[in-house]
């Protein structure tokens, strides 16, 4: 477990993380999102003790920051952001001197299961430098994986990787969170969805939401928003409202001289799509597709992030 | 303190995976070779003096050079933060890179040891305890600018600067002698004492007094101190 306590870090005076609260359990996997310089990173860097807090403390597994610092080292596995790596030494190299500096002794066998998990087949013997940017990644996660840490931090693990590679990384990810407590940065929404059962948002230092990702979804979801494609006379499209109470239409846009994409809200609490399809079908008009627009994580973020981080 | 040899051994493969070290060691070596051969005959005498007299000369941009990169190259690829989240300590770190800059020095040491044989095989009455002192000198001497070289590459993350400021403070240890017409009488004393030079003549004259390793070994501990200082101070303010 990970404990966060009123963590502060300024650089002079520049508040980069204030008064930060949270707790990570056991198992978790949590998403750390945020926009650039929302303080994701050097959170990040406390916790690995690579960074000390101005104020607060930091536990890890009832560890203390300050006084343990070489134990939480041995537990965390850490992926720093832009993998950083000896790129004059071969992979082979490189993972035995991370190897003899976490005192891993059956490193021979640890390393046949590190090629087969992170696919490093084929490489082990090239120099770092000579491989793609999805190798090298590859490389960052078999460095913070080697030593089978009970704790997995990753920072923004995918920056600057293809689609392929991202959907790799992700699979990667994924495999390595069912046994680990994971805590993953990002500021791209996708990727956290996609991995993470927590997600903590971040800006400007300050946490600004916390919960599962369907927690934060339905927060911000107390209005529906239906999308249909139709064929119906225009002039009678309005009437949809007209007859039907506590919905609104929000645009109606021609596809072509008969069909329309039309755009209605209501409320989440009261469903009105039986209502909307009963009245269509009365009027004799061609239904082509009706679909609900979920409000994605992607609105929340930008919500809670630019304007003005209120909740 | 195993780790710290872990680290040591790794720098060793990259000095010696890159061709700088190459090329540094061929430099030291000709220059050596060609101030040791030149005199030789002139003088006449089968002994090391001269070598002993340009080895420090030649430190002096050998030594910087094999330091510069140890710590701020680590700092400006980024991988500073790798090491500094392993469950290594900051003083290991630094004496792995101590150790591995002593290392490359006593290697080029060895090489001059062809001039050992040389004078071993010309001449006759060879003061084998002078030699001997000689070469225990030039492997303190190397170790106190290695101490200096790292603490300069532990506060900047160029290496440039790391060189720069290495090769100053070097110099200034080597140049004090020169300014012992200029201080007053009462503080003679303690420029003398300061001087690198002082210490490492008494040394070369085969005479290894206690005060010389003292001077030596008091300089390579509070410049690593330094050096540990600034790095704790980098990742741990």
């Amino acid at each position: 477990m990970i404990r966060l306590q009123n963590l502060t870090k300024d650089y002079g005076s520049l508040c980069a993380v204030g008064h930060v609260n949270f707790e990570i359990n056991e198992g978790e996997i949590l998403g750390f999102l945020g926009p650039n310089g929302a303080g994701k990173t050097t959170t990040l860097r406390m916790i690995t003790c690579f960074l000390s807090p101005t104020s607060g403390n930091i536990e890890v597994e009832n560890m203390n920051i300050y006084n343990e610092q070489l134990e939480i080292k041995k537990l965390i596995g850490y992926l720093p952001e832009h993998n950083p790596l000896y790129i004059d030494m071969t992979v082979y190299d490189y993972l035995k001197f991370i190897a003899d500096i976490r005192g891993i002794s059956n490193f021979k066998s640890r390393m046949k299961e590190i090629i087969e998990q992170c696919g490093l087949n084929g490489i082990v013997h090239k120099p770092i430098n000579t491989l793609s940017k999805g190798y090298k990644q590859r490389v960052g996660f078999a460095q913070a994986i080697l030593h089978d840490p009970k704790i997995l931090i990753l920072d923004e693990p995918t920056s600057g990787l293809d689609p392929n590679q991202i959907v790799e990384i992700r699979e990667l990810i994924k495999e390595l969170g069912k046994e680990k407590t994971l805590i993953i940065s990002s500021h791209i929404l996708q990727e956290v969805q996609a991995v993470c059962s927590r997600i903590i948002i971040i800006n400007e230092g300050k946490i600004v939401a916390d919960g599962s990702t369907e927690e934060l979804q339905s927060a911000f979801q107390n209005k529906t928003k239906l999308i249909l494609e139709l064929i119906a006379p225009e002039n009678e499209i309005s009437e949809i409202s007209n007859n039907i109470k506590e919905i609104t239409i929000l645009s109606i846009s021609p596809l072509n001289e008969i069909t329309f994409n039309i755009e209605i809200e209501f409320d989440s609490a009261n469903d009105k799509r039986a209502e909307i399809y009963n009245f269509i079908r009365s009027k004799d008009w061609i239904l082509l597709e009706m679909h609900r627009e979920s409000i994605s994580l992607e609105a929340v973020f930008r919500n809670l992030t630019i304007e003005g981080g209120e909740r | 303190m195993n780790l710290s040899i872990t680290i040591t051994k790794k720098e060793i493969k990259s000095y010696f995976n890159s061709p700088a070290a190459y090329i540094v060691l061929v430099i030291f070596l000709l220059l050596s070779g060609w101030f040791f051969a030149s005199p030789l005959f002139i003088n006449n005498q089968a002994n090391l003096r001269t070598l002993f007299g340009i080895i420090p000369l030649l430190y002096l941009f050998f030594v910087p050079a094999i330091t510069m990169s140890l710590l701020s190259r680590e700092k400006n690829t980024g991988t500073m933060e790798l090491l500094a989240t392993l469950p290594i300590k900051d003083s290991e770190i630094i004496m792995g890179k101590f150790w591995a800059s002593v290392s490359l020095i006593g290697v080029g040491l060895l090489f001059t040891l062809v001039h050992f044989i040389t004078i071993v095989l010309l001449g006759t009455n060879i003061d084998f305890g002078a030699i001997f002192c000689g070469y225990i000198g030039l492997l303190f001497l190397g170790a106190v600018y290695s101490a200096i070289g790292i603490f300069a590459s532990s506060i900047t993350s160029n290496q440039i600067v790391s060189l720069i400021i290495s090769f100053f403070i070097i110099f200034f240890f080597f140049i004090i002698k020169f300014f012992l017409f200029f201080v007053p009488d009462f503080l003679v004393g303690i420029f003398q004492y300061l001087s690198i030079d002082y210490h490492f003549s008494n040394i070369i004259r085969g005479v290894i007094d206690t005060r010389n390793i003292i001077y030596f070994v008091s300089l390579i501990v509070l410049f690593l101190k330094l050096a540990q200082t600034s790095l704790e101070n980098r990742n741990w303010k």
